[in-house]
């Protein structure tokens, strides 16, 4: 009898860490089951499917961004500041008739040197903590489009620059119909993720990323630049932004002051519901990708089902309370006091 | 062993300014292979600021560093554990959310290469690491438990464990049983005579007289950042010591 209890209880705490892994992933399918059940002829309909990927794939870099930043215990707040200003140059750069190879590269290039802007404030000024570095930010990239933008939208982008944002891969030779297609952003988050994931847990600079984020002494005390390391992952977080701004550019056909607004604290919102730490170190990249869905499900569910925005507002407000009290539960068992 | 052959580790005339504090002033001090010097003295007495000029971490405002009789200058803790110099800080310096195997690798991961990529060698990491800890005799459930879900006493020898898994030649310690029950101090002393026996140069930084008189073959006492008294253990006692901490001869 005993023995069955012991048994039983190693077999817990055998599950934990397959729970911390992939416990987020249960919730994800449960959303998609319940959205299933209450709108099963269009929830799950080529379509609606390819709809909710189109959505999410610019929220999805940003959350990317902000994730591997959150994993060195840091923050972005300018993660949408720093799209609109690459939005905003890819724009105007555009509009100057720049050949489609030029205007494609801007917004990547941009989005790197604001992350690196950033990177290198927050090191070298030795800022207390980057929230003031990048609150900073977020007011000076947003005013920096508007100037050099006049503060209008600027519309009208060549078919080649839109293509990863607007894309189609066409799927009638598999036997599909021609409304059956694969959108081009989807690949694109597919292959962005796969190289981040194997970066972050292959690779020396992603295990040095988690390494600061758990103790950043640690990692200094191993002859680990710490700053170089925070270095590069703000500047990754900013060209995942100019990333994102490419498929916005490529979805919207538009440069638009009030791109990416408050997008900062959705990016955040997925990173925390996919179970990143604030206090750094913790969080897989599967986690974002899965925290990220989930936002644009619930979204997508509720615009299904005519539910008003507001209560979405309240309704991802409690998923981010109640994603962390699990975790608050989950690491109770799992860790010593 | 023997103090009349030369030492592995020697600093000469050791200053160390913070803005108008003067935290060490003119420190000397030397270790040879497998021999334990015991490093005592009260708190603000420069023990931690030495062991970290020592360690690469601080540049020191004058004074300088001789290993193996060659005078060298320490830039970054990577310098220092390139010559073989390791450090196991107080506050053990692993991070709490990695296995044991890659906090003892940290900073030094072997890689493999796939195609263009070089990435972790994690079979290898894990292969070393069970091998370097049955070497030092630690136990452990598996190199793969993140360092959080360990003891303090565990977390000491998985510290101690890194520092001397790269040939070090010199192991500064600071407090090292500070944090840990009693039943580990002992386990914690043993890695220390046997890490002697390997003919590492070991420096003990302890209040604990227990420690130093189990471990050490030499004592020096540091007094508002400057050398007060040293001794061979035969040639003094705990009272004596004890005094030199107070700043009494």
């Amino acid at each position: 009898m005993e023995d069955k209890d012991k048994k039983i209880e190693s077999l817990h705490l055998k599950l934990i860490p397959y729970f911390e892994k992939y416990g987020i992933l249960l919730l994800l399918v449960l959303m998609i089951l319940v959205m299933h059940i209450l709108q099963p002829d269009v929830f799950l309909s080529w379509r609606n499917v390819t709809n909710v990927f189109k959505q999410i794939s610019w929220q999805s870099m940003l959350a990317l961004g902000v994730f591997m930043v959150i994993v060195t215990a840091g923050i972005d707040l300018s993660v949408g500041s720093i799209m609109m200003l690459s939005l905003m140059i890819l724009a105007v750069v555009a509009k100057a008739g720049a050949p489609w190879f030029i205007v494609v590269i801007t917004p990547l290039i941009a989005g790197f040197l604001c992350g690196l802007f950033n990177g290198l404030g927050i090191t070298l000024l030795r800022m207390p903590h980057p929230f003031i570095m990048t609150l900073g930010t977020l007011y000076i990239f947003r005013g920096a489009g508007n100037l050099i933008s006049g503060g209008t939208p600027i519309s009208g982008f060549t078919d080649e620059v839109r293509y990863l944002g607007h894309g189609r891969i066409d799927l009638q030779w598999l036997g599909l119909e021609k409304s059956q297609y694969l959108p081009v952003s989807l690949v694109l988050i597919a292959i962005v993720y796969i190289i981040f994931w194997i970066f972050l847990n292959k690779s020396k600079t992603g295990k040095w990323i988690y390494a600061i984020g758990g103790n950043p002494n640690a990692a200094r005390a191993s002859g680990i630049n710490v700053n170089k390391i925070l270095i590069i992952v703000y500047s990754l977080c900013g060209f995942l932004s100019g990333i994102g701004a490419l498929i916005l550019a490529g979805r919207t056909d538009s440069g638009y002051p009030n791109a990416g607004l408050q997008s900062e604290l959705d990016a955040i919102a997925a990173c925390i519901i996919g179970g990143a730490s604030f206090f750094g170190g913790r969080g897989t990249v599967l986690g974002v990708f899965a925290g990220v869905m989930i936002m644009g499900i619930l979204r997508n569910g509720l615009n299904l089902m005519d539910v008003s925005s507001f209560w979405q507002q309240v309704l991802i407000g409690s998923i981010i309370v109640l994603a962390v009290y699990i975790d608050v539960l989950r690491r109770d068992i799992g860790t010593r006091k | 062993m023997s103090s009349t052959s030369n030492p592995l580790l020697e600093a000469k005339g050791i200053t160390k300014y913070f803005g108008t504090i003067t935290a060490l002033e003119n420190v000397n001090l030397k270790v040879h292979a497998g021999e334990c010097l015991g490093v005592v003295g009260d708190n603000g007495a420069g023990k931690s600021t030495l062991m970290k000029v020592l360690s690469g971490l601080y540049k020191p405002s004058a004074g300088s560093l001789f290993f193996q009789g060659k005078e060298e200058i320490l830039e970054s803790p990577r310098d220092s554990q390139n010559l073989g110099l390791e450090m196991v800080y107080q506050d053990l310096a692993l991070a709490g959310n990695l296995p044991i195997g890659e906090n003892i690798f940290l900073g030094r991961e072997p890689t493999k290469n796939l195609g263009f990529l070089k990435l972790l060698d994690f079979n290898k990491i894990k292969e070393l690491t069970n091998a370097h800890l049955d070497k030092l005799k630690i136990n452990v459930k598996s190199a793969d438990q993140k360092v959080e879900e360990l003891s303090g006493g565990q977390r000491q020898a998985v510290a101690i464990a890194r520092s001397t898994a790269f040939n070090a030649k010199v192991v500064i310690m600071d407090e090292p049983t500070a944090a840990l029950a009693i039943k580990e101090v002992g386990k914690v002393l043993d890695l220390i005579n046997s890490l002697k026996k390997t003919g590492v140069g070991v420096i003990v930084i302890s209040h604990r007289m227990d420690d130093i008189f189990t471990v050490c073959d030499r004592v020096m006492a540091l007094f508002q950042g400057t050398n007060f008294a040293e001794a061979s253990l035969s040639n003094t006692s705990r009272d004596e010591v004890i005094g030199w901490i107070m700043g009494k001869k």
